[in-house]
């Protein structure tokens, strides 16, 4: 217990010392677009990918289950696009997204500890966490929220595809439920959600490799658990933030 | 010239460096010699401020490096150029990115002065072309010689180099020696190497000090350590088979 505080005290100096007025903007903007491209860009593919199969396995769940001549059809595209929005294309794309982002992060900023690379920054007078960590946090932040949007579109578009597909359902019944009882309000929340879930990964991923020693061996131990922490700590902060959000 | 005087440091009750008194000579090249383990990086980690020392003073030239705070280090730091042991370049960077990012932290020169500066640091190491490759792409001896590039491009006042030549071949790291000393010579640096390689203590050691345990076990030159009569310092000198051939020589020359 007393680890885990002394754990969140270091990452607070952290992200003091992260967030201390950077020194030379020119330089932070062209390190934000290649994080974008790094950390954002190239988890498209996976989003895409598993938003597309489980748009698909919840719509065909939902009409296996709820197949009642008591339940009108519409409410299973409605159900989709609910569980798209409220929660997977927020936590679980961010539960996966820690997974390949997180740990991708820590071992990269744990190999430039290891390797001297950060002490090579420091000599030079530059702030070497706020250099690497802040344009990774920015890029992430605005990115992944973009990342939750594509993920309750193409989910949306696989429910459609699978009732298509298989015909378990009538598709014009599906794009029903889809427009019913819609609120915006809800894709607020995702954004919001998503933006917080992004900083947690981030963060919490740089802190792990940031502060890395040892060898090669060690920075796979801090990335594994720069991926168990994030995760953790998303879980809790969804409970927190839906109840502040939704309720 | 750096001064150290009287420095300590321990890592978590264990004392790695002890009272470490030692004068750097401006323009020439300072060694800090000894076993592996002897602390020879750590001191030069604490003499950059990157290890806060325990106690102690550490003086550049007329400034006392140990009793300013981040932000007035800054001004020292331009000064400073370094050589890590495993070169430290940045992975994610070209050749020409890592030599030209002390130019885009510390100056404002436009892109064409900045790139003229990279392309002439780069001539001087001898590595031509090879700005567009990346770190991964290098030989041992090319990462060192793009360090070196990138520790000399803001023109600083003192070097440090963190083994130039652990991992090279012989005839390389004589050539890394030889370009770190002309460096020094050209622009008066205040050099200080540490090594093990007695090649080149023997070719550049116009300062040698000799750590043990983490203390201060001798200093002098390269001309004078083969007479030194420190018994550690000897086992350290004379380990080499090639060495004590030498040292045989020296004895029956007498
Ligand atoms: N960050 C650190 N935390 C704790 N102990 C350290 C740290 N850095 C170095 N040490 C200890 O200090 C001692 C001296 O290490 P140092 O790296 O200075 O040796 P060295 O002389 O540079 O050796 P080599 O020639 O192998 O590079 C070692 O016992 C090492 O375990
Ligand atoms: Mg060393």
């Amino acid at each position: 217990m007393l680890k885990i505080l002394e754990q969140i005290g270091r990452y607070t100096l952290l992200m003091g010392k992260v967030f201390s007025r950077p020194e030379k903007m020119s330089i932070y903007r062209r390190r934000i677009v290649r994080e974008m491209e790094a950390l954002g860009l190239d988890s498209i593919g996976l989003t895409a990918i598993i938003s597309v199969f489980i748009g698909a396995v919840i719509t065909l769940q939902m009409s296996i289950n709820l197949e009642s001549p008591f339940i009108p059809q519409y409410l299973i595209g409605y159900a989709t696009r609910e569980t798209m929005i409220l929660e997977f294309s927020s936590t679980v794309v961010a539960l996966i997204l820690a997974g390949k982002v997180g740990s991708s992060i820590a071992s990269e900023i744990g190999t430039m500890r290891i390797t001297e690379q950060i002490d090579a920054l420091e000599i030079m007078g530059v702030n070497s966490a706020s250099y690497l960590i802040l344009p990774k946090i920015v890029a992430t932040v605005f990115f992944f929220p973009f990342l939750a949007i594509l993920s309750i579109l193409i989910g949306i578009a696989g429910g459609y595809a699978i009732s298509v597909l298989t015909g378990i359902m009538i598709p014009d019944d599906y794009i029903e439920g889809l427009l019913y009882d819609f609120r915006p309000y809800s894709i607020v929340y995702t954004l919001i959600k998503m933006a917080f879930f992004a900083f947690i990964i981030t963060s919490i991923s740089a802190f792990f490799g940031y502060y890395a020693k040892g060898n090669s061996l060690e920075v796979g131990t801090a990335s594994t658990r720069a991926v168990v922490a994030s995760s953790i700590v998303i879980m809790i902060f969804n409970l927190i933030l839906t109840q502040i959000l939704l309720i | 010239m750096i001064t150290a005087e009287h420095i300590s440091k321990s890592f978590e009750g264990h004392t790695v460096l002890d009272d470490i008194s030692a004068e750097f000579e401006t323009g020439k090249t300072n060694l800090i010699i000894g076993k592996s383990g002897s602390g020879k990086t750590v001191l030069l980690k604490s003499l950059v401020g990157l290890h806060p020392v325990d106690s102690g003073t550490i003086r550049y030239d007329d400034t006392d490096f140990t009793a300013l705070g981040f932000r007035e280090r800054k001004a020292i730091r331009r000064d400073i150029g370094m050589i890590f042991q495993g070169g430290a370049l940045l992975d994610s960077s070209t050749v020409a990115e890592n030599v030209q990012l002390p130019l885009d932290l510390f100056t404002e020169q436009s892109e064409e002065e900045k790139r003229a500066r990279v392309e002439f640091c780069l001539q001087r190491v001898r590595l031509r072309n090879a700005g567009g490759l990346y770190p991964a792409e290098l030989s041992g001896g090319m990462i060192k010689r793009v360090a070196i590039a990138r520790a000399i491009v803001l023109n600083p006042k003192y070097l440090f180099c963190d083994e130039p030549n652990s991992g090279l071949d012989p005839q390389t790291s004589i050539v890394i020696d030889n370009l770190i000393h002309e460096i020094t010579h050209e622009y008066g640096i205040t050099t200080i190497i540490n090594t093990h390689d007695m090649n080149s203590v023997m070719e550049i050691g116009e300062k040698i000090v000799y750590i043990h345990e983490g203390r201060k076990w001798w200093e002098g030159t390269k001309d004078d350590i083969l007479q030194a009569d420190n018994p550690e310092l000897n086992a350290f000198v004379f380990a080499s088979a090639m060495a004590k051939r030498a040292r045989a020589n020296v004895f029956s020359g007498r």
